[in-house]
């Protein structure tokens, strides 16, 4: 079974996220420990409310480095909700914010007359064949909660698209490193598949 | 394309789901686990929770409930009931919940909106408003805002509230009509709609949900984003499954 750390940096509640991987028969510890972090299989970064506050919250614990070192060695990380826009170069809330930098783009507002924050379901459209879409059906409804989305210049890193007033990239993947902008955790059937297909799928150890 | 919301909510007082017209004649409905598990099942968007427990161990009963809950339930759980402080709020999101409703809380000190939005994100500060007609049969006078379970009169204008809830970092209103709470004549789409246009973000309307034709009217005239409702689930007049179906037919969105 493959051990997947969810890392703790002082921000949200994980233990739903916990919980659901160990629902989907996944062996999962919420950690503030480096050592552990460093030792575990695979890492989920979370992170909810402002993208600044958790970027500072990462690099106050020295797990922006720890992050990108695991990163470097191949290790697989899904990001989930902020902890995917984290995963992008930069964010246009409060001014300019930069993030860690493993995706090009950048995280922008939702504009226009759309009600933000987006809460809700709403589906994802795969864009490409994937181990985290394994067994998930094209247009499975996914819970979101979020005001900022990602944009990419990278349409090869687009997995999964989601449609609010735009098109935008709901599932991401390079290599190694993973996003979902939705919680998986709280997505009932088809998020708890996408967490089990995390922890045991083949995603990519190297760059590509 | 977004699923507008269908919400059951869940009176709990001590840990337990009661059932009554708020407040009136509580009887015990069981284990709100159990009661969680069964609404997933139907097919719930969200659950809620209004703790309505007054004993001095408020806090820890509650966190323990929201914990049991969510450790088995996935989909979204929001809790409401005095709830005062951001240490409260903190308390039950550590739990499990994912958003809180502050109503009372909020109107007495309106900066704790804001204090809840810098530390865990407006995404799940929800005010709850309890709005009342100021003249029964003419929604052009307005509606006032009641706090304390609706027995005490503020007087605020409810969407005046609203849209000061949201500048102050709200993520969500919450919306309930007084005048139809427990009466099962439909929501007040005139209060919905009338709030729904004065605030962007999204918009949850509460009280009065008798037929399924009332889903409708306040998803869309109403301008909701989200339907919640109690009696009409707890006593099994409607599943929520029923509920969606209807909806689908109709033509509105639904997961």
């Amino acid at each position: 079974m493959t051990r997947v750390a969810i890392i703790d940096y002082g921000v949200g509640n994980l233990r739903s996220v916990e919980k659901a991987f160990a629902a989907g028969g996944c062996e999962a510890v919420v950690s503030s420990d480096a050592g552990e972090l460093r030792e575990a299989e695979r890492l989920v970064l979370p992170g909810v409310g402002a993208f600044r506050a958790c970027m500072s919250a990462l690099h106050e614990r020295g797990f922006d480095e720890l992050v990108r070192e695991r990163v470097a060695e191949g290790t697989p990380l899904l990001g989930v909700c902020v902890g995917m826009q984290l995963l992008f170069e930069e964010s246009e809330e409060f001014g300019r914010s930069e993030g860690l930098g493993f995706l090009r783009g950048r995280v922008r507002r939702f504009g226009g007359e759309l009600r933000v924050p987006h809460i809700g379901w709403n589906q994802v459209e795969w864009r490409r064949e994937h181990a985290l879409m394994k067994g998930i059906e094209d247009g499975s409804f996914f819970y979101f909660v979020h005001s900022y989305y990602c944009e990419t210049p990278e349409p090869d890193a687009v997995l999964g698209e989601t449609e609010y007033g735009i098109k935008y990239a709901s599932v991401v993947a390079r290599g190694n490193v993973c996003g979902v902008q939705f919680h998986p955790e709280k997505s009932q059937a088809a998020g708890l598949r996408l967490l089990q297909n995390f922890a045991r799928g083949e995603v990519q150890r190297r760059e590509v | 394309m977004l699923a507008k919301r269908i919400i059951p909510c869940l009176d709990v007082d001590r840990g337990r789901v009661v059932k009554g017209i708020r407040f009136l004649s509580l009887v015990d409905a069981g284990d709100p686990v159990e009661q969680g598990k069964r609404y997933d099942l139907e097919g719930a968007d969200e659950l809620t929770f209004l703790d309505i427990t007054a004993s001095s161990g408020k806090r820890a009963i509650v966190a323990n409930l929201v914990r049991r809950v969510a450790d088995q339930v996935f989909i979204p759980l929001t809790v409401g009931g005095g709830l005062n402080t951001i240490e409260d709020v903190r308390a039950v999101l550590r739990a499990g919940a994912d958003k809180v409703t502050l109503n009372t809380a909020a109107v007495e000190r309106p900066e704790l909106i804001t204090e809840g939005a810098e530390v865990f994100g407006s995404q799940c500060m929800v005010v709850a408003i309890d709005a009342r007609r100021k003249n029964a049969r003419d929604a052009k006078a307005g509606w006032d805002v009641y706090t304390h379970g609706g027995r005490r009169g503020v007087g605020w204008d409810a969407v005046e509230w609203a849209a000061r809830a949201e500048q102050l970092g709200a993520g969500e209103i919450l919306l309930t009509s007084m005048d139809r709470d427990g009466t099962r004549d439909g929501y007040d789409v005139e209060l919905t709609r009338a709030v729904s246009n004065a605030v962007r973000i999204p918009v949850v309307a509460s009280g009065g949900a008798g037929k399924l034709e009332h889903f409708y009217e306040a998803l869309t005239t109403g301008g909701a984003s989200a339907v919640l409702a109690a009696s009409l689930f707890h006593f099994g007049q409607y599943r929520v499954g029923d509920v969606k179906d209807y909806l689908r037919g109709r033509g509105v969105m639904m997961r």
